[in-house]
């Protein structure tokens, strides 16, 4: 069986899969795990990036797609009355002053020797750390007293939320710069640490800092870039359309909005794919590989290996926050609490293990393959266990207690489906060329 | 008497809680440079291996409890801790056996090692979950304070009450003994000194006859022994929520390398260096200074750095210092 055909039939396999689910449960679900598949694709998209070219190992993807989300907040909310007149305009200044403070510091470093450089630098930053927080804390308390039960934060520019996508992507390109900067040409276990620190640092500010996206009190009711499913039921042109499909109106608007989402991701991805696949296949993608296998011959031909790693970094990062800026826009809502490093960014790590590091069309693929067993393993586990303690007593210790922690069969599941893809194919289902 | 006053609010809410937190992060970082050292990678896994050891420990805490067994003012779980050992080392040499000694005969990359510990990491958690739950669990039991704050303030007549939770002064107790067992055996055994041999110079240590399947072995029953103490330790402490385990990983991982990795003196004083900074800068420092400064100096605020929610901030920044400054560690740790 040649290649294409090969991987034809393992996208198909997967779209299969994805009927099924619709056939067996109904067409809506298998539209909601069509859709996260097409952000986990895209997420996967950038890990590839990261991994399959360049061998950087980020265990931070979290943080970036909640920096997307953050984004979506920022842009397409209405701006809170009076919020920006009483404390925004201070806290945009501690911001600045913060920002200028590190560069000072930055600047010594490169300009002072010795003690002198040491002392200047404690000093700059102690001193600007106190200037910040006594320009930052008034500000703060007067926006978040603004109707603390539904805004006390800042509100965003009440822009169309489909431009907060790009500039999630912007938003998670800047934080990766500065890690990059900061870890890359270290050990690859460092940059590890770094991110996955960064990505809990990430939360902690959007859950701590309430003026900025309401912290852990949610943003909720965010805008659509399609159509409220209440307002097409109301639409009597819709219904009667609906009527001749032969489909309840209830139910066809929530098809119709999920296809156009689906629409829409769909369209991201194929952009974001073709962009990948050129990549690849230029001479910058060749360079990139090639530093990959080996950085030293690499760095003998004149390649700089540090500048080429950061902006594959940014790159990558970015796309991780393009998908977290669609998804939170999916979501319509802004949870700060949920976003948990297992399910954002180790999932998203067997998603590219399993589909085949190094090759864009594996990713993908692991991105729909591994989204969908994540949603299915946990009723095939729960039907598992059901069916294997069936001679137990209904009220049995044992069998209660399995039925109880059916729900953590995933965790288990996407553990041993990675160690059995490491250890028996380890170039993933569809492996790099 | 303010003096007086300042020192023993300092003690009570920075010193204490912060060494006992230190000792534990102390006792996790051992685990990872000595996997570091030995195995050369970096094991996601270790907060899981904790949970997984500490869970165990719990388990037969239970049991014993209510078998109705108790270890009288101490808590029953450290009569349980052998179990949790075993426990944990179990799955330790199982999971070197069917996963890691795969890719140590291939002699893979550390980083695939690295994400190889990741889906070990998976499967601990889920384990983990699956058997005792998402949820927080309690076990201590035993005397709850060696010295309660009343009975403090009594007995001085001060005004600051100085409490020291037995849990406190187990966990130092019980870090002071593991780390005394474990630097003998590494420096005055057989097993330890090879294992150190085989850490500085893996071809040299083969070729004086060093068995290397024996060295792992050990090493992973010395990382069972160490991720259970300190997980237990941890639980009794706070308590034990599987997911803080997971999140335990970052400060345990800054304090193995701000010491330098695969220095065991260095995890030791990492892990303290950690500790007090979090407790430190995210403490509000308002009592304390309340008492040191002059009436018309007193701070208004709570003089909190930063709140607490960012202690990992702490630990990661002086992660990043030392990374840009030291990369090696203060301890002369081995870079690869």
């Amino acid at each position: 069986m040649s290649e294409t055909m090969r991987n034809t039939a393992l996208f198909a396999l997967v779209s299969g899969l994805i009927v099924l689910t619709a056939v067996m449960q109904s067409w809506n679900s298998a539209l909601t795990i069509l859709n996260m598949g097409l952000i986990s694709a895209i997420m996967a998209l950038g890990v590839n990036l990261q991994w399959g070219f360049a061998g950087l190992f980020n265990v931070g993807v979290m943080g970036f797609v909640a920096l997307g989300g953050l984004a979506t907040v920022l842009i397409s909310m209405p701006p809170v009355e009076g919020a920006f007149a009483a404390g925004g305009v201070r806290i945009l200044t501690a911001l600045v002053l913060g920002a200028a403070t590190i560069i000072a510091a930055v600047l010594v470093q490169s300009r002072l020797k010795g003690k002198a450089k040491a002392l200047a630098t404690i000093a700059i930053l102690i001193a600007g750390f106190f200037i910040f927080r006594a320009v930052l804390d008034p500000g703060v308390a007067a926006v978040e007293a603004i109707n603390p039960a539904l805004q006390g934060n800042l509100g965003g520019l009440g822009l169309p939320v489909i431009i907060a996508w790009p500039v999630g992507g912007l938003l998670a390109a800047g934080v990766a710069w500065v890690i990059g900067k900061t870890a890359l040409g270290l050990r690859s276990d460092y940059l590890a640490i770094a991110t996955l620190g960064i990505a809990e640092i990430i939360i902690a500010v959007l859950k701590n800092e309430d003026w900025l996206a309401r912290g852990v009190k949610n943003v909720v009711g965010l805008p659509r870039p399609v159509p409220r499913e209440i307002d097409l039921q109301n639409d009597p042109g819709f219904v009667e359309q609906a009527a001749g499909f032969g489909v309840d109106p209830v139910t066809a608007s929530t098809l119709f909005v999920k296809t156009q989402y689906g629409l829409l991701f769909a369209l991201v991805l194929v952009i974001l794919l073709l962009g990948a696949q050129l990549a690849l296949k230029s001479p910058w993608g060749r360079m990139m590989r090639a530093i990959r296998d080996n950085e030293v011959a690499a760095e003998a031909m004149g390649k700089d290996v540090k500048a080429r790693h950061l902006q594959i970094f940014i790159l990558g990062s970015a796309i991780c926050g393009i998908a977290g800026a669609m998804m939170t826009t999916l979501d319509g809502q802004l949870t700060p609490g949920s976003y948990q490093p297992l399910r954002f960014t180790f999932l998203i790590w067997v998603m590219v293990i399993v589909g085949g590091s190094g090759n864009n069309f594996g990713a993908v693929l692991g991105g729909f393959l591994i989204w969908f067993l994540w949603v299915q393993v946990e009723p095939v586990g729960l039907f598992l266990i059901e069916t294997l303690t069936a001679g137990l007593a209904e009220d049995s210790a044992l069998r209660l207690h399995l039925l109880d922690s059916a729900a953590h069969m995933r965790l288990l599941t996407m553990g041993l489906i990675l160690l059995l893809v490491l250890r028996f194919s380890p170039r993933g289902l569809i492996p790099e060329r | 008497m303010d003096f007086l006053n300042a020192l023993v609010a300092l003690s009570n809410f920075v010193l204490i809680p912060a060494i006992a937190y230190g000792s534990q992060l102390a006792l996790g970082a051992l685990g990872v440079t000595l996997i570091y050292g030995i195995l050369r990678f970096s094991n996601f896994a270790h907060g899981d291996t904790m949970a997984f050891g500490a869970m165990v420990t719990i388990l037969v805490t239970w049991a014993l409890q209510a078998a109705g067994i108790s270890f009288g003012p101490l808590p029953t779980a450290l009569l349980a801790l052998p179990f949790g050992i075993i426990g944990a080392a179990a799955l330790l040499l199982l999971t070197d056996k069917f996963v890691y000694q795969f890719y140590r005969r291939q002699k893979a990359a550390p980083v695939i090692l690295v994400i190889v510990s990741m889906g070990v990491m998976f499967i601990m958690n889920g384990l983990v979950r699956f058997i005792i739950g998402p949820d927080d669990q309690r076990f201590a039991d035993g005397a709850r304070f060696l010295i309660s704050a009343r009975d403090f303030r009594e007995m001085t007549g001060l005004a600051e009450g100085l409490a020291i939770r037995s849990s406190q002064v187990i966990t130092v107790v019980t870090a002071v003994i593991v780390v005394a067992i474990l630097f003998w055996f590494l420096n005055r055994t057989r097993t330890g000194k090879s294992m150190r041999a085989f850490s500085d110079n893996e071809d040299l240590a083969l070729l004086s006859g060093i068995n290397p399947d024996r060295v792992v072995m050990y090493t992973w029953l010395i990382v069972a022994a160490l991720a259970t103490v300190a997980g237990t330790l941890y639980g009794l402490d706070k308590s034990f929520k599987p997911f803080t385990y997971f999140q335990l990983l970052l400060p345990i991982f800054a304090s193995a390398i701000v010491g330098g990795l695969g220095s065991p003196v260095g995890a030791i004083v990492g892990g303290f260096v950690i500790a007090f900074s979090e407790v430190t800068i995210t403490y509000a420092w308002k009592k304390v200074l309340g008492y040191l400064m002059p009436e018309s100096l007193e701070p208004d605020g709570l003089v909190q750095l930063l709140s607490t929610d960012y202690k990992f901030a702490v630990s990661f920044v002086i992660l990043i210092i030392v990374l840009l400054f030291r990369p090696t560690g203060l301890f002369k740790g081995k870079a690869v």
